[in-house]
């Protein structure tokens, strides 16, 4: 199973919820906000095969000062 | 996970509140938090002009969308520092503020009076403004300043000339974007300077400070700057409680279109370092970010760091009139060796 982050890929074993995904690919659940088919959802989803998979940093944009 | 509120598929969870929330509620509560730090700091109110400083960044245009839902007089400014080299981050990121205003525009806020271009034209449904009966509707405005335009360098092209290649632009920027801020809310009449800090860059500045012990940086660090003195605007923090995936959030959940990318410059600084850190903390400690921040105001608020908060002498720029610490010309004015004052 795919999941895209800052245009890399990266392929986990499906059946795990996104957390642990997360943490298998070595990114801080914290940090990122997890995107399944479109959708915003909490990171206790579980990932299916086929599920389309987007990671959205949550640090990003110009700071204003 | 589920909503607290209403039992449908959740889109965040909130370790640090307890608390999970769909869209709808979690819009609604960014819009209550929001409004109720802004009460609580004392920082605005309805019948003041707020100016929010804009970068196409999530975190202004997530701001400037709540005050204006919340039913805030909140113009925006833009200012154009010419970072387009290697990619066109600055035009990128004005581009995403004018397609935010005009969304803004579009959906959301009126005014009737001397502007009744936008007063036909229909509320978003799902944007319930709490002063949506008022007769004066508010049609928010976007100043935009081009740094080039009006000091005839972009940001990279000032420091290469002053730095002499050495490190980052980010001090001349920081330097120019405070100063022409502060300037234009003062010459434009605003009450308050509006800047989207959300709690993670107020807790990496405070780590930061805390691990050299800047004191006098610890006294001065706070949701609001007062106008302390002539020339100086108040500045206001109104997300300084709200976690960074809590403002991304919003502006997904809003659909705010928002540059993704970051400054150019801003690659590997410590501030990033710092917050990559403090997540890892949060991820093994829910509401550590939180209470490091909420207890060093508790602590700030009781004196802790009251006898480090020197009122330094400032003196007026022989040019331009801001406050500066030293006599002569103040640090802007010598940076962008500006001898008369630039309209
Ligand atoms: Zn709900
Ligand atoms: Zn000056």
């Amino acid at each position: 199973m795919q999941i895209t982050f800052r245009d890399k890929q990266y392929e986990t074993k499906p059946n795990i919820t996104a957390r642990d995904a997360l943490k298998k690919i070595g990114l801080d659940p914290e940090s990122v906000l997890v995107v399944v088919n479109g959708k915003l959802v909490t990171d206790d989803v579980v990932l299916r095969e086929g599920d389309e998979v987007k990671l959205v940093a949550v640090v990003s944009g110009g700071r204003e000062t | 996970m589920r909503c607290r509120k209403c039992g449908t598929t959740a889109v965040i969870n909130m370790r640090h509140h307890k608390l999970a929330l769909c869209g709808e509620h979690y819009v609604e509560w960014v819009l209550a938090q929001t409004d109720r730090a802004i009460e609580k700091y004392k920082m605005f109110t309805r019948d003041e002009r707020v100016l929010v400083a804009v970068s196409g960044g999530k975190d202004s245009l997530a701001l400037w969308d709540v005050l204006l839902r919340l039913g805030y007089q909140a113009d925006g400014l833009y200012i154009g520092l010419g970072i387009n080299d290697p990619l066109p981050y600055s035009d990128a990121s004005l581009e995403k503020t004018r397609k935010f205003l005009e969304f803004s525009i579009q959906y959301s806020v009126f005014r009737t009076g001397d502007d009744t271009q936008h007063a036909t034209r229909i509320t978003h449904p799902s944007t319930p403004l709490r002063s949506a009966q008022d007769a004066s509707r508010f049609t928010p405005t976007l100043h935009v300043i081009d740094i080039a335009q009006t000091y005839g360098k972009t940001i990279p092209e000032i420091a290469r000339a002053k730095m002499r290649g050495q490190g980052r632009p980010c001090a001349a920027c920081g330097l120019t974007k405070r100063y022409v801020m502060n300037r234009l809310a003062l010459d434009k009449g605003y009450a308050v300077l509006a800047t989207g800090h959300n709690l993670d860059d107020e807790i990496a500045v405070l780590f930061q400070n805390t691990l050299r012990w800047q004191t006098g940086y610890l006294a001065r660090q706070a949701p609001v700057l007062p106008a302390s003195r002539e020339g100086l605007v108040k500045k206001v923090k109104p997300f300084c409680r709200m976690y960074e995936r809590e403002t991304a959030t919003y502006a997904l959940v809003r659909g705010i279109d928002y540059i993704y990318d970051e400054c150019p410059h801003a690659g590997g600084n410590l501030t990033n370092f710092y917050k990559t850190l403090l997540n890892q903390l949060e991820t093994e400690s829910p509401g550590a970010k939180l209470s490091f921040y909420l207890e060093f105001l508790r602590a700030r608020g009781e004196g802790a760091f009251e006898q480090f908060n020197r009122v330094e002498e400032l003196h007026a720029c022989e040019v331009c009139g801001q406050p500066t610490s030293a006599p002569g010309r103040c640090a802007f004015c010598r940076m962008w060796d500006v001898s008369r004052v630039v309209e």
